[in-house]
């Protein structure tokens, strides 16, 4: 049964995700840090591909993803550079987004700082990503066009509101 | 696409439960003010003031009739920041589940004992 994704907002620049895995935590890590693993399920909405994904990880090494539309090739990505790698508990990159030719207006001069933390328990992983925008302006005109960074937006409030609060 | 202020907006809006709890009453029909401020031991003023800010973000409108001036529920803002929501959750949920597929296949692949948990 698929696990579900828990989102939050810690505060008005962070989005924080947290979803677990049945498998140790050197394998999640690897999921997340090997390109040819990533291409693997780092895919997005269907019809999409990933194309381009280049990761050098360690500290102040860079990354380039791309994603590819199938249906006209259109493109966007992400690209930024690893800022503390502690394989593998801990990650943390800065990511600016790439509008390439799908467009969307977003201030790049200020990267988002995307923080991974792996945890294991009983041969389950627990990863929590942290995403820190530098401003909230900034966090929102994420959510309305990159791609990852659009799963925010406090589903535990929705929740909240469509099922407790409606009884 | 909703543009992301109008988004901004409505989650704010949201974000107190309180307003939360307003938009469920009003889900089973319009109310008045003072019978949205009864089951929340609030002053009215208090009440108003949140209702100024579910409607400043479209998510409840003031219905027809002048006297009791009811406040109903505007389904669309809410609709489409649902929509758009879950549109995302949608895409990384498969991409977390193909990824459960992949380590699940990784940790098959090395002729290790299975540790797989249902």
């Amino acid at each position: 049964m698929p696990k579900p994704i828990e989102v939050t907002l810690p505060s008005d620049r962070e989005v924080r995700v947290v979803r677990s895995f049945n498998a140790p935590r050197q394998l999640v890590w690897d999921a997340h840090t090997k390109p040819a693993l990533i291409q693997k399920w780092m895919l997005g909405p269907p019809g999409w591909s990933m194309p381009v994904c280049e990761m050098d990880v360690r500290e102040g090494g860079a990354y380039r993803w791309r994603w590819r539309s199938d249906e006209d090739g259109k493109e966007f990505g992400f690209f930024g550079e690893f800022k503390h790698v502690n394989a593998p508990a801990k990650l943390v990159h800065a990511e600016h987004y790439d509008p390439a030719d799908v467009g969307g207006a977003m201030d790049a001069s200020e990267p988002a700082i995307i923080t991974s933390e792996f945890v294991e328990a009983n041969g389950v992983t627990t990863l929590t990503v942290t995403m820190m925008f530098a401003s909230k302006e900034i966090r929102n005109g994420a959510v309305s066009t990159g791609m990852t960074d659009g799963m925010e937006m406090g589903y535990a409030r929705l929740d909240e509101m469509f099922k407790g609060e409606a009884a | 696409m909703q543009n992301a202020e109008t988004l901004d907006a409505t989650f704010a809006a949201l974000a107190d439960p309180t307003r939360r709890a307003i938009l469920a009453r009003l889900a089973t029909g319009e109310a008045s003010v003072s019978e949205l401020a009864e089951p929340f031991d609030m002053s009215q003023p208090a009440i108003s003031k949140h209702l100024k800010v579910l409607e400043r973000a479209g998510l409840i409108s003031i219905g027809q009739d002048a006297q009791r001036r009811p406040r109903k529920l505007e389904i669309t803002p809410l609709e489409e920041a649902v929509d758009w929501i879950e549109r995302y959750r949608e895409i990384w949920a498969a991409n977390y589940e193909r990824l459960d597929a992949l380590l699940e296949e990784l940790q098959a692949a090395p002729a290790r004992r299975k540790r797989k948990k249902e």
